[in-house]
């Protein structure tokens, strides 16, 4: 592999420097480095980030390949400046074995745009009544050390109990969705004075809150550490505020669409807005930022889930809950967060690369950007702004929220070990 | 107006006004032995039925018909939410075949509104129901009905609702009469309050444009006019309500109940009725419920909306012998 020489980038958003590339590591980081035997990539000033971890992806493969794929997934993570994603295990069939936790991580690593790190499920076919072999799906190859039925909660509190007991053994974490299911029967929109007006079912905030705050409760029980998907309510910030002042071992997600969008959207009916957990008020949205500001939430997960087009060109009861999130993450993140002054860029690669890589111990990511380190590498050009165009995606699915939005940022190179998988926002 | 009738929150307080005056004409129509206009002669509305409601199909039926359009009846049982054919491939089917409106009843709320808003038809759409959100059409026959019996029907013409009380009794949480009503009410200048047990009233409600009270009888002697919700019996077994009796008990009219409004107070019910539970035969039967009235109401109205969506510039009853030319 040859020599990549990095030029005037700010690294993390701090002063211009020079970030040389030497096979799969970082050689030298400073000013004036020389260039000679390298390819040269003029940054312009654009900002280095360590390459960015999903902890939250769905690939679909194997079994819905009609709205996403290993391959298409990863490329549409590279696009969107990640250098690792880990899959969450609701394919058909659902990733509770070691046979299938196997095949998904084996396609990412032929495929190359990006590690991909299988999520295990929890319980077999996410019922919530038995445990998953999780030793077997920890030990295969695959190594997975993250459990989690999302999609549905691990409602039956003796089961989490036990499933967070279990994983202690080899380290792993149980990521829940929590949803208690008899609150959100039927639900379809969060609960209060939008889907009072129209009419359609509610998911009311405490149906999340109710399951962090027992689980939060058990992990501390148990003595074990436990994530939190896709934290979406202001309530359920106080709960994790709360467990983490006492020393409970917790670590929480939000993800971009819950840092920008509200309910209000749903007043067009249109389904691009209808997701799980839904979105919420203004006032969830704005405790989310200061949380995620604060460190009250560990990291951004984008929870990316796509869905054909005919699951969303339909009335609202009928469509299919998701919205496609990896090229858009950065983007709505520098919105949300960094142009409001809230969290400044080592910060954003604090909650999108180094935190997640703590979280999912995906090891060689999340690291600091300097000599002797992988080269898992993402640029951005901070000072772009331009309307989300969908057709342009990587992704086999268009399910986005953004679309005809305009956002700031725009991902341009990011390198896995030292390989460019993005160059000028193309991928290679 | 706007060309769609999606909601009763849509219509402004003139647009209100003109439909009740309209509908007041198509009424005279009734009264005639041949009850036939002209007016749609030509266009094509079809009844778009995904949930089974005999009675506001069959009402939309007359109107149409009365109003001389082609009219093709669909309906799907079981709807695009089981899947199956999906509701924009249905919807363009149909209008592939020449309609000029779609009047829709859909189990799944906001399905008219994707309907008139996704760019997949031109046809005017107007909601005969949807889910738990809107039936504009019934809160527009309620509005007929009180005009016509607390004011009057020629002395109705060209007013509004202002200052009468209404006050709405029962599932408030799954009715869409309820939505339309409180939002037509509001517009036409009513005082509405709603009656229900804490359970039956959606998290939200606080922003509605009228009062809410888990107390009927203090309710009843403020009131012009009463309108029973039915409410299903199933409702019990999710703990909606401990049994069917104390509902009927705590929420039902009956005649005891119903002496306790002003004497010129009329009651209503959108049907069909639950008798035993939310009303009593007695009540259901006396003079003051207007329940046959409001199904009488409905056809008039219906004529109403369907002549301003579709009518164009045509005067709608000013010139009836020319039909029979």
């Amino acid at each position: 592999m040859s020599k990549i020489l990095i030029r005037g980038a700010k690294v993390l958003g701090g002063e211009l420097q020079d970030v040389l590339i030497d096979g799969g590591t970082i050689a030298e980081v400073g000013n004036g480095l020389s260039a000679e035997g390298a390819e040269v990539v003029e940054a312009d000033g654009k900002v280095l980030l360590p390459g960015l971890v999903d902890l939250h992806t769905h690939l679909r493969e194997p079994g819905r390949e009609d709205s996403e794929t290993v391959l298409t997934g990863t490329r549409a993570a590279a696009s969107g400046g990640f250098t690792t994603v880990f899959a969450m295990a609701n394919t058909f069939p659902v990733a509770d074995t070691a046979g299938v936790v196997e095949q998904v991580w084996r396609l990412g690593k032929e495929h190359g745009y990006c590690d991909v790190q299988p999520i295990g499920a929890v319980t077999v076919g996410l019922e919530g009544r038995k445990l998953a072999e999780l030793g077997a799906m920890h030990e295969s190859a695959a190594g997975v050390t993250v459990f989690s039925d999302d999609g549905k909660c691990v409602h039956d509190a003796v089961i989490m109990r036990r499933a967070l007991e279990y994983v202690k053994a080899f380290g792993g974490v149980v990521a829940q969705h929590a949803q208690e299911p008899r609150l959100t029967e039927g639900a379809e929109m969060n609960e209060g004075v939008v889907s009072a007006e129209l009419g359609l079912g509610g998911w009311p905030a405490v149906a999340e809150e109710s399951i962090i705050a027992r689980d939060v409760l058990l992990a501390d029980h148990v003595g074990s550490r436990v994530h939190i998907c896709h934290l979406s309510t202001a309530g359920s910030v106080e709960i994790v505020r709360w467990a983490k002042s006492r020393g409970i071992a917790v670590t929480a997600e939000v993800t971009p669409h819950h840092l920008l969008l509200t309910d209000e959207l749903v007043r067009t009916y249109n389904p691009v807005y209808k997701v799980n957990p839904p979105l919420r008020t203004e006032r969830d949205v704005m405790a989310l930022r200061e949380a995620l500001a604060d460190g009250t939430i560990d990291i951004v997960a984008t929870d990316h889930a796509p869905h054909p087009h005919e699951d969303k060109d339909c009335e609202w009861a009928a469509a299919a809950m998701g919205m496609v999130g990896l090229e858009t993450a950065l983007s709505v993140v520098q919105e949300t967060m960094v142009d409001t002054g809230l969290l400044d860029w080592a910060g954003v690669a604090d909650r999108m690369s180094v935190k997640p890589a703590q979280i999912g111990q995906a090891t060689g990511h999340g690291r600091p950007v300097s000599a002797g380190e992988p080269a898992n590498l993402t640029l951005v050009d901070t000072a772009y702004r331009g309307l989300v165009e969908p057709a342009g995606f990587a992704s086999r699915s268009r399910n986005t929220p953004y679309e005809g939005r305009e956002l700031p940022g725009r991902v341009t190179h990011t390198w896995l070990r030292g390989k460019a998988t993005l160059v000028d926002g193309k991928l290679t | 107006m706007q060309r769609h009738l999606i909601s009763a929150a849509d219509l402004t307080r003139d647009d209100a006004v003109l439909i009740l005056d309209t509908a007041e004409e198509m009424a005279r129509v009734a009264d005639r032995p041949i009850k036939k206009l002209p007016t749609l002669r030509g266009r094509t509305i079809v009844n778009l039925f995904f949930e089974d409601s005999t009675r506001t199909r069959i009402s939309f039926e007359a109107a149409e018909k009365r109003l001389s359009a082609d009219v093709i009846n669909f309906t799907a049982k079981g709807s695009s939410v089981s899947k199956g054919e999906s509701l924009k491939d249905t919807a363009q089917t149909l209008e592939a075949m020449g309609v000029d409106a779609v009047v829709i009843r859909h189990g799944a709320s906001g399905a008219p509104y994707r309907l008139a808003n996704s760019g997949w038809i031109d046809a005017v759409v107007v909601n005969a129901g949807d889910g738990t959100h809107q039936h504009p059409t019934q809160a527009l026959l309620d509005a007929f009905t009180m005009r016509r019996r607390l004011i009057g029907p020629d002395a109705g013409l060209g007013r509004d609702l202002e200052g009468k009380r209404i006050t709405l009794v029962g599932d408030v949480l799954h009715s869409r009469v309820a939505r339309s009503n409180v939002d037509l009410l509001h517009t036409l200048g009513a005082e509405v309050t709603l009656v229900a047990p804490p359970t039956l009233l959606p998290v939200g409600i606080e922003t509605w444009p009228c009062e809410v009270s888990y107390d009927l009888d203090s309710t009843l002697p403020k009131s012009d006019a009463v309108m029973m919700l039915r409410v299903q019996r199933e409702r019990m077994n999710a703990a909606f309500f401990p049994t069917e009796r104390e509902y009927s008990r705590r929420y039902g009219l009956d005649g005891d109940r119903m002496a306790r409004m002003p004497e010129h107070a009329i009651v209503m019910h959108p049907g069909p009725m639950v008798r035993g539970m939310e009303i009593t035969a007695e009540v259901a039967d006396s003079d003051r419920c207007t329940v046959v009235e409001q199904v009488a109401n409905g056809v008039s109205i219906r004529m109403a909306v369907l002549y301003l969506l579709l009518g164009g510039n045509e005067p709608a009853v000013t010139h009836p012998r020319t039909e029979e030319k």
